[in-house]
């Protein structure tokens, strides 16, 4: 039987979950509406709202001060190349935990995990000393493993889940059909994964897109992505909330695009095995 | 060609023995079933032919050729899955052809080879349709194509018939042995079910805890089943067992009759108890009988629809020259 919800119930509800929606939003509005105040009205006692005067103004100065289209360059060259690269190295990983797992499979999956337990600055030193070591300080390739390899275990973990949920019988088949390990992969499981795949993919982009603590620290000039962008604006010395704000919208609008097209696809990964 | 003999094979998980030591030869052309209750090993020795499970000891040879150590693709058999495992991203078409896709079939063979299979299992029709869009037989029929497009030497089946319904799996069954006819092909069939065993196997293989309890022709079993389990899982419904006194009189720690060799009379019959159960489906009754003396229930079949109702008295004449005898160990005595 189906639950029977009453009017007032479902206004309830509804009101509670926009409320909560627009608070975790509200941060993002508020740097969005900052972006287009005056340096004078963005620290305004008490704050406004919406009654002020819409400039352009931050972003003519943001833009003519920095090379955006680098910094979007960048991030785009590290987000994108560690997550394929970490996909490559997962797909891999992640079939052989879910189809041929050993009796140490759960510990290595969990010890995967407790290295994003970790605090990053703990193995700053000697990530930071083997960098120059080996020449790869201020280099997008450099960025490029590290983020990948950060990224990794969360990367297997997923791919993992969404692996065991496809019928061994089937790879065997396509075993019998005749397929080698790689065709199976590439074309029997993979195809069959495309929705986990996907929402993988998506997240991890979006991770290593925000991910700062190792792009500030591992990056000055040439690697610099846009999370370095956004810190640029953010001086000691002088009050440009604005123009901070500008650079912040910049920075998230692309991977706010992303995801809006394709929160379908992203909550669908998430959820994909739970309903059937 | 597709002989297939195992010699002294043998199976273990971690420390647990599936299959003991286990020798048999399925010789060319046969229609062979496993059969056996659940957990039996049927399907662990059907995976072991296959090449998906690696053998703990012992050898297989595939036409007089140790195949011991060859992967699946490299033995020249078709596995017919029980969930069908069908690719489901692919159309039926590609579905058959991957196969020999995998073998770098040139595309006009394969194409010639794949409107073959799809006429023979009357798939012409669904032919771009994805598996999800097709019934149980249907799916079942793809399964079987993708099978037989390779040509193989053998085909594995394992319990390809138990996630149809009722009515599918007569029809399917008809299908396969007319297949089997078709192609003259050696088949392995997997099944727990002893009607599938019975109707369609040239040899049976009666299998408990990884061992074979006997190897015979479906009438073979049913006439001369080699001990107790073997009687009473081949038949349907079930053999009856008598211990006891009655047992010893006939020379047997136990005797074995069958339901359809027990007569049912109006009176003065060497047996009688009182009707439980009645089953009448039309052509046939079965009575479930007790207050015998002899053992907690006697299944007995009539042929027709025979009038008695539950609590009602029966006559019963077992017909002693069809009886089966047992020594205490379950062995059959001649």
């Amino acid at each position: 039987m189906a639950r029977s919800v009453s009017p007032r119930r479902k206004l309830i509800n509804t009101t509670a979950a926009w409320a909560i929606g627009l608070l975790i939003f509200f941060p993002i509005l508020w740097t969005i509406l900052t972006s287009f105040k005056t340096e004078a009205q963005a620290i305004a006692a008490p704050p406004i709202f919406l009654g002020f005067d819409w400039t352009l103004e931050n972003y003519r100065v943001v833009l003519e001060r920095s090379d955006y289209a680098r910094f979007l360059w960048n991030s785009i060259i590290i987000a994108g190349l560690s997550t394929v690269l970490g996909c490559l190295i997962a797909i891999p990983a992640a079939w052989s935990m879910a189809f041929v797992p050993s009796k140490r499979t759960k510990d290595i999956l969990l010890w995967m995990l407790s290295t994003k337990m970790l605090p990053a600055v703990g193995v700053l030193y000697p990530i930071y000393l083997l960098f120059i070591q080996l020449g790869l300080l201020d280099s997008r390739a450099g960025l490029v493993v590290v983020l990948m390899l950060i990224n990794l275990p969360i990367i297997v973990w997923m791919l993992y889940t969404y692996f065991k949920e496809i019928p061994g019988e089937i790879l065997e088949a396509a075993r019998m059909d005749g397929a080698t390990l790689g065709q199976e992969l590439l074309y029997v499981l993979t195809p069959m994964a495309i929705p986990g795949i996907a929402s993988t993919l998506l997240l991890n982009f979006i991770l290593a897109w925000n991910e700062a603590f190792w792009t500030l620290n591992l990056t000055a000039v040439n690697a610099a992505p846009l999370t370095a962008f956004i810190a640029s604006y953010s001086s000691p010395e002088g009050l440009f909330f604005a123009k901070l704000s500008a650079a912040s919208t910049m920075a998230i609008a692309p991977i706010l695009i992303l995801g809006w097209f394709s929160q379908k696809q992203l909550v669908r990964g998430l959820t994909f095995g739970a309903v059937k | 060609m597709g002989q297939i003999q195992l010699k002294q094979v043998t199976k273990s998980f971690g420390d647990v023995q599936v299959i003991p030591p286990l020798d048999l030869t399925i010789q060319d052309g046969e229609f062979t079933v496993f059969v056996g209750p659940s957990g039996c090993g049927k399907s662990t020795l059907l995976r072991l032919i296959a090449g998906l499970e690696d053998i703990s000891s012992g050898h297989i040879e595939i036409d007089g050729k140790d195949a011991t150590a060859l992967v699946p693709a490299k033995r020249g058999l078709a596995m017919v899955f029980q969930s069908y495992a069908l690719y489901p991203h692919m159309s039926v078409r590609k579905n058959i052809a991957f196969p020999l896709r995998m073998a770098k079939m040139d595309q006009a063979e394969i194409d010639r080879r794949v409107n073959a299979a799809a006429e023979v299992l009357n798939l012409a029709a669904y032919i771009d349709r994805r598996p999800g869009q097709l019934s149980g037989g249907q799916r079942q029929r793809v399964a079987i194509g993708r099978a037989i497009v390779r040509e193989p030497s053998a085909f594995l089946f394992d319990e390809p018939l138990s996630n149809l319904d009722a009515a599918l799996r007569v029809g399917m069954r008809m299908e396969i042995s007319e297949l089997h006819k078709k192609l003259a092909t050696t088949m392995v069939y997997v099944t727990h079910d002893q009607v599938e065993a019975m109707t369609m196997a040239d040899k049976i293989v009666v299998l408990q805890a990884g061992v074979i309890e006997q190897v015979g022709s479906p009438l073979e079993l049913y006439r001369k089943p080699r001990n107790k389990f073997v009687a009473g899982f081949i038949g349907s419904p079930k053999m009856n067992f008598v211990e006891g006194e009655y047992a010893a009189q006939h020379g047997g720690h136990t005797i074995g009759v069958r339901p359809e060799h027990i007569d049912v009379v109006e009176s003065g019959g060497i047996w009688q108890g009182t009707v439980g159960v009645a089953e009448h489906l039309g052509s046939d009754t079965f009575f479930h009988i007790h207050n015998t003396g002899l053992t907690d229930t006697i299944t007995v079949r009539a042929i027709g629809d025979v009038n008695l109702r539950h609590g009602d008295t029966i006559h019963l004449n077992p017909r002693i020259n069809e009886m089966h005898k047992f020594d205490a160990q379950g062995l059959r005595i001649d």
